[in-house]
């Protein structure tokens, strides 16, 4: 019985670990080696496209809301200490190094990282990835490596816009709605936002987490079982893994810029 | 330049530890159609791969032009592959893409044709299955049998020297399987390919092949010309090219004895 549960166990860890040095390799084979331009940039300025420019919807609309109601709560708290002044560095800083990049990273997943899964995992299903492997085209090259450049360069974009819009939208809250003062809120974020410790750190932890979600989301669609339960569970394995994962590396992120 | 084109010498392949063939022999001679048959269920996609280089064997060789495929390496594999083409079950047709685009796909992938050129050998390829006036359907508006015909005007729009067929009429309708079987022997003719066509579809792969292979039991069980297999003396062939439902392979998968499963319910 426990002998059995033992066993268990160790075939887990097993299997993860194989799973691992798969993720690994396809990762290896997609971006290592010289890079074909004339093929690549056009499927990569598609990828951007539909990986990043079709996400802008859900950012703009997140970021414009995060604002707002940080702004609201702020507020409310600030304004007992008569510090309504500080409600600028308030809701830049916490976009900036926290919910930027954290919320953008859960978003890019549940709504590119599950698409991309699918893509590759009906892919898979329907053999045109066997297919392109008996054209001698690889699949790695010509599949994963547009698609996971494409993330790591749109993700950290749509974090910056998210930051922007969302402190316009504090802005809106804060000054237009509940009267905090227009040149205080400005004159405070200049004052308390640093460009490397705010800025930068959270761009590279944009970076991280983008790395992440689209190697997940990736390797979770090379790997499924093409299968409809098969994918349908890779989807959901890509969405849930990912989350835990970028909440994960957040904390040890934070611990190591923000930490001390 | 030798007249076997694939040779498959000793081959064994498992997959985990179920064994899918031992000791396999097989040659395909250059210009001719070779048929491979069987049950379902006996890997015969598998040695498609494994000739693709896809799977590699647990022993044995597989020539191709002279080259064993299971040692060669990455690259070499993929200038190798140019040689031959695969004509999927499904097709395989990228989604994403119009037929036009699928068949110019290879051209576009290992060439540096100008675009002009590109379309003459496209429009070519798709005539010569019939699909010229279909070139601007996405693959969801194909019927089943037209996306096979696409997939073939793909894989052959590279001039492969050998083009293997998985279960090419499998699920196809009457004359869409008539229209298959007259291209498979009409582009091997005209094109000089030399064609592999794994199926378990007896009467048509007698009419249309030179050579035929009954691959069963990990190994191949009966080959020779269609007639030479009508004629052989081997029970489980004959089962097989007759369609029989009991015979040398039995119609019952293994299983207790049904008297005592009954008499387990009762208890």
């Amino acid at each position: 019985m426990i002998a059995n549960k033992l066993q268990l166990i160790g075939q887990q860890a097993l299997n993860s670990v194989s799973g691992f040095g798969r993720a690994g390799l396809m990762l290896f084979g997609a971006i290592v080696g010289k890079p074909n331009i004339r093929k690549g940039l056009p499927l990569l300025i598609k990828q951007l496209y539909v990986i990043g420019v079709l996400s802008l919807m859900i950012i703009l609309v997140s970021g414009l809301f995060i604002g707002m109601v940080l702004a609201l709560q702020g507020y409310t708290v600030l304004v007992k200490f008569g510090a309504e002044g500080m409600l600028g560095p308030l809701v830049s800083l916490s976009l900036l190094r926290e919910l930027g990049p954290v919320v953008t990273a859960l978003l890019f997943a549940g709504r590119a990282g599950s698409a991309l899964t699918a893509e590759i995992g009906l892919m898979k299903a329907t053999e045109q990835l066997s297919g392109m492997e008996m054209m001698a085209v690889d699949p790695l090259r010509r599949i994963i490596a547009p698609r996971f450049w494409a993330g790591v360069i749109a993700m950290p974009l749509l974090a910056l816009i998210f930051n922007a819009v969302g402190i316009l939208g504090g802005h809106l809250v804060g000054v237009e709605w509940l009267g905090v003062d227009a040149g205080s809120y400005w004159s405070a974020m200049q004052a308390n936002v640093d460009l490397y410790q705010d800025v930068l750190n959270g761009v590279i932890k944009s970076m991280v987490f983008a790395l992440i979600v689209i190697w997940i989301a990736l390797h979770k669609g090379f790997d499924a079982i093409p299968t409809s339960e098969g994918i349908s569970r890779a989807t959901t394995q890509t969405v849930v893994t990912a989350s835990l994962a970028v909440l994960g590396f957040d904390f040890v992120l934070t611990a190591l810029m923000f930490g001390g | 330049m030798s007249d076997v084109l694939v040779d498959i010498q000793n081959l064994s392949f498992s997959r985990g530890d179920r064994p899918i063939y031992r000791d396999m022999n097989m040659q395909v001679i250059r210009g001719k159609v070779t048929a491979i048959m069987g049950p379902s269920g006996i890997g015969k996609t598998t040695l498609l791969r494994l000739i693709g280089g896809q799977l590699k064997p647990d022993s044995g060789k597989i020539v191709f032009d002279g080259l064993n495929i299971p040692t060669l390496s990455r690259a070499e594999l993929y200038q190798a592959r140019k040689k031959m083409s695969m004509l999927f079950q499904s097709g395989a047709l990228f989604t994403e893409m119009s037929v036009f685009d699928n068949v110019a796909f290879p051209l576009r992938e290992h060439t540096r044709l100008p675009e002009a050129l590109i379309r003459l050998v496209v429009l070519m390829k798709l005539e010569s299955v019939g699909l010229r006036g279909a070139r601007d359907l996405m693959p969801a508006e194909l019927s089943g049998g037209m996306a096979r015909r696409a997939a073939l005007a793909r894989a052959i729009a590279l001039d492969p020297e050998l083009i293997m067929y998985d279960e090419p009429f499998a699920g196809q309708d009457p004359i869409s399987m008539g229209v298959i079987v007259r291209l498979i022997r009409e582009l091997n003719n005209a094109l000089g390919l030399t064609s592999v066509v794994v199926s378990h579809d007896v009467t048509e792969v007698m009419s249309i092949a030179d050579y035929v292979y009954v691959v069963a039991d990990k190994t191949v069980i009966g080959q020779g010309t269609p007639e030479q297999l009508r004629a052989d003396p081997s029970p489980l062939v004959q089962q097989f090219l007759k369609g029989e439902a009991d015979g040398a392979v039995p119609f019952h998968y293994k299983a207790a004895a049904y008297e005592d499963e009954l008499m387990e319910l009762t208890k």
